[in-house]
This record gives C-alpha cells, structure tokens and sequence, in this order.
C-alpha cells in the first residue's frame, strides 16, 4: 500500500510559482488602487473642515482598526448571503485595497499638511491658481516628503495580502498550505515560502532606498 | 499706478489698518517702515489680494483689486512679490524654479521660459547656480532666487515684504545690491523694510506706519533725516541706536 503522502519535488515548482504570481498580482493591486484612493482621502482630509474630516477620519478607523482576517471574512461572507458572492481574488482585492487606502490617506495627509502654507501662498503670489499650485507645490514637495513612509505601507501590504487565503484565494501561504497536508515536509517549505516573501519584497525596499537617496529624502 | 484709498483690515476684532491712503507712481520706490504690528506687511498682502479687505479700495493700474469681477490669479502676474521667508519649491533645481511660473501660467514653450529664467537669474547673479537646488543655497542666495522668480513673470510692480529679516546680517548686502540693480533700471518698487539707511538711500518716498495709520509720509530727508512727530522719531531712535 502506497504512502498517503508524497515528498516535494519538482513537479511542484509550477504550482508554487501561481502562488507567488498571485501574491505580486494582489498585493501590487491592492498597493495601487490603495495608493491612488489614499491620494485623493488624505488630500481630502488635509483640505477639509472637522466636520467632513470627522467623517472620514471615523471609516478610516474603522477599517484600520478592525483586523485585516476579520474585514476579509465578513465582507467575503456577506457578499454570499446577499446573494452575489465573489471570488476569493474579487473580494480579497477590494478589502485589501481599502484596507491599505486607510493606511495610506493617513500618510498622504501628513505629506500634504507638512507642505508649509507660505509655500502655497509664494506659488499664488506668481499668478499661479489654487489648482496649479496643488499640482506644482503641494503634490510634488508632500508626496515625496512621505515616500519612505509610503514604502513601509506598502511593503506590509505584501506580507499581510497572505490573509486573503482564509477566503480561498490560492495565494502563496496557501499554496504552501497544500503543499505541507500533502509532503508533510512544515519546515522546508515555509523556509522556502519566507524565502520567496523575502525575494519579493527585497527589491522594492532597495529600490526605495535608491529613491531616496537621488532625492535625498 | 497703485493708488490705495481709505483701506481697512481686520483679523477678527483686531483692526490692523485703520484708512490707509497712498499713492506710488510709476517708476517709484516707497519704503514702509514702522514697527512689528504695524499693519505694514498686511498692507502688501492686501495690494495683491494675498488677503482681503473690510473697507476701502486699492487699484492697480485702475484695476479694482477687491472687486469680486477682478480675475485675481491674473491681476497678480503684474504684481511680482517676495517675502521674507523665500520659499523656493525645493523639489526642483534653481533654474525650473524661475521657469515654472512662465511655463504654467503664462503658457510659454519650455525653451522660451527657461532662456527667461536664465536671464533673470543672471540678473540677480545666480548665473553659475542653474542646475543646483535651492536647499543647497544659502539664505542670501535663496532670497535672490526668489526675486527672479517674481521677475521672470514680467511684472510692473515689486512688492518686498522685509525680504533681509531672516538672513544672516553678512547676507544681507547681496540682496540689498539685486535691489538697487531694480531700483536703477526703473522697477517701481513698494519695500516693506526694517534697513532704514536702505530705505533713505533708494526711496523716493518712505511711509512710516503706527498702530494701522500713516503717521508720516514723505520724501526720505524729511521723514528719516527730519521726522516732525513723536512716534517717528521715537521708533527712528530705536532702531538707529
């Protein structure tokens, strides 16, 4: 009688490399729509009055508050009870998405708010509108400001898009996951799965720090 | 022209220009001198519609600066002005910063803004600075980047609002000398000013303003070599002394 398991082995290189393209494919996703959202809030909130800021400020809580495994099973959940459930990577995408907007419309905000008011008023006193000055002065000076901040958020987005596996999206944990119930082999493959984490995320840290360093942040 | 009649500002409760009137003709220079609190520098935020006014009326050109109809964004590009602190935009090189403003505003090609930049930053003597950036500058310099930034947009008037108050006293004598380049080919000049000897050298006429009012208003050998009021010569003896 053949074992109930089988020990790792090449033929599984294919499967592990979905799991790794679909990690990059959700977590970039998400660091992206995140961002372009958290653009919009934090410059929102850097503009608004208390009362429109105590709005957003409080969804913003919500969400950065309530773990990331809760909001994924509840929204994933939900969907299925009110009869349109999506897929794992549907719902896995747009609560990560919200989830990394409320980080970073915070770090956006401080970016915006850091751009000293006199610097906008210089930008008016030479003709310039409320908008130009938005898109020449305040944009450019505030976002760069925050890149390292904006990478930290991103980067953590990585490593917590291994949540969307609890909603059945095959994901890197995930394909590791199978991999152990089927080679019972724990220890080589998480060595393996953090290895790959690792590679990911390695880049886009030296890549930052390059950013910054040519624009000595 | 810049005529400005009977003007009053108010902060909330606090009223910082009682009914100013004054005139600067073209080709002018006017020093306003007087102390912290004085109303001075809020009166050239008003001239250029920076901030608003409860009363009274300033025309630039004949233009109603406060009129609701005034396009103000272009009102100002005849208005160039420099404030104490120079806020040069620090994410881009010292020869953009006099180029974007011609570029976005004035819709000038690229290759016509930056030769305007060029020349005005040789104007003010940055011409070896082009491709620095501004934060590797030192005040005196950032200051006369400033200016060139206001003059690459063509304006008829300067407004300086205490433009040497945050330097370094050793920096203060290149910026004074960009001005007194303007002030010899004919820019027509309103200086709010702490640097009495400078206002008595240039100006034709100095203003020295008081708790929001015109105390004295004159030609320079009257109202600095021979003040007739009290306050005048009170604040002149203190900051002489």
């Amino acid at each position: 009688m053949g074992s109930l398991f089988t020990p790792l082995s090449w033929s599984d290189t294919g499967f592990i490399l979905t799991g790794v393209w679909n990690t990059i494919l959700i977590s970039g996703l998400s660091i992206f729509v995140g961002s372009v959202l958290g653009v919009i809030v934090g410059f929102a909130r850097a503009e608004s009055n208390k009362y429109v800021n105590f709005l957003f400020g409080s969804v913003l809580d919500v969400l950065r508050s309530v773990p990331l495994i809760i909001q994924l099973v509840l929204f994933s959940t939900f969907m299925g009870v009110m009869g349109s459930p999506l897929p794992p990577f549907v719902a896995g995408t747009i609560i990560l998405s919200l989830y990394t907007m409320a980080f970073m419309a915070e770090v956006f905000r401080g970016g915006f708010e850091s751009v000293n008011n006199s610097m906008i008023i210089a930008g008016r006193s030479l003709g310039m509108t409320y908008w130009q000055t938005i898109r020449h002065v305040r944009f450019p000076i505030g976002l760069r400001s925050v890149f390292p901040a904006w990478l930290g958020v991103a980067l953590s987005v990585i490593k917590d898009s291994a949540l969307v596996s609890v909603i059945g999206y095959v994901e890197l944990l995930r394909t590791s996951d199978q991999l152990i119930s089927r080679t019972q082999q724990p220890l080589e493959i998480l060595i393996g799965v953090g290895l790959f984490y690792f590679l990911i995320s390695y880049p886009l840290s030296v890549y930052g720090r390059r950013i910054e360093r040519k624009h000595a942040l | 022209m810049i005529k400005i009649e009977n003007v009053r500002k108010s902060f909330g409760e606090l009223e910082v220009l009682k009914g100013i009137n004054l005139d600067v003709e073209q080709g002018e220079v006017l020093s306003i001198i007087g102390g912290s609190g004085s109303g001075k520098s809020t009166l050239l935020y008003c001239i250029n519609a920076i901030e608003n006014i409860q009363g009274g009326k300033i025309f630039v050109d004949g233009i109603d600066v406060h009129n609701k109809a005034t396009n103000k964004d272009q009102l100002r590009q005849k208005l160039g002005m420099v404030f104490q602190q120079w806020n040069s935009f620090p994410h881009l090189t010292v020869l953009e910063n006099v180029a974007l403003a011609p570029q976005i505003v004035k819709k000038m090609s690229k290759e016509e803004a930056i030769e305007i930049a060029q020349k005005e930053l040789k104007h003010v003597g940055l011409g070896d600075k082009f491709d620095m950036y501004p934060t590797k500058m030192s005040g005196g310099q950032q200051q006369r980047l400033a200016i060139a930034r206001a003059l690459a947009m063509r304006p008829d008037y300067m407004l300086f609002d205490e433009v040497t108050s945050a330097l370094d006293p050793e920096l203060v004598g290149e910026v004074l000398d960009t001005l007194r380049i303007l002030r010899e080919e004919g820019m027509t000049m309103i200086c709010v000013t702490h640097e009495i000897a400078f206002a008595r050298e240039v100006s034709d006429q100095v203003a020295f303003f008081h708790k929001g009012v015109i105390e004295e208003m004159g030609p320079p050998e009257q109202v600095i070599s021979n003040p007739q009021k009290e306050t005048t010569q009170a604040f002149l003896s203190k900051v002489l002394s």
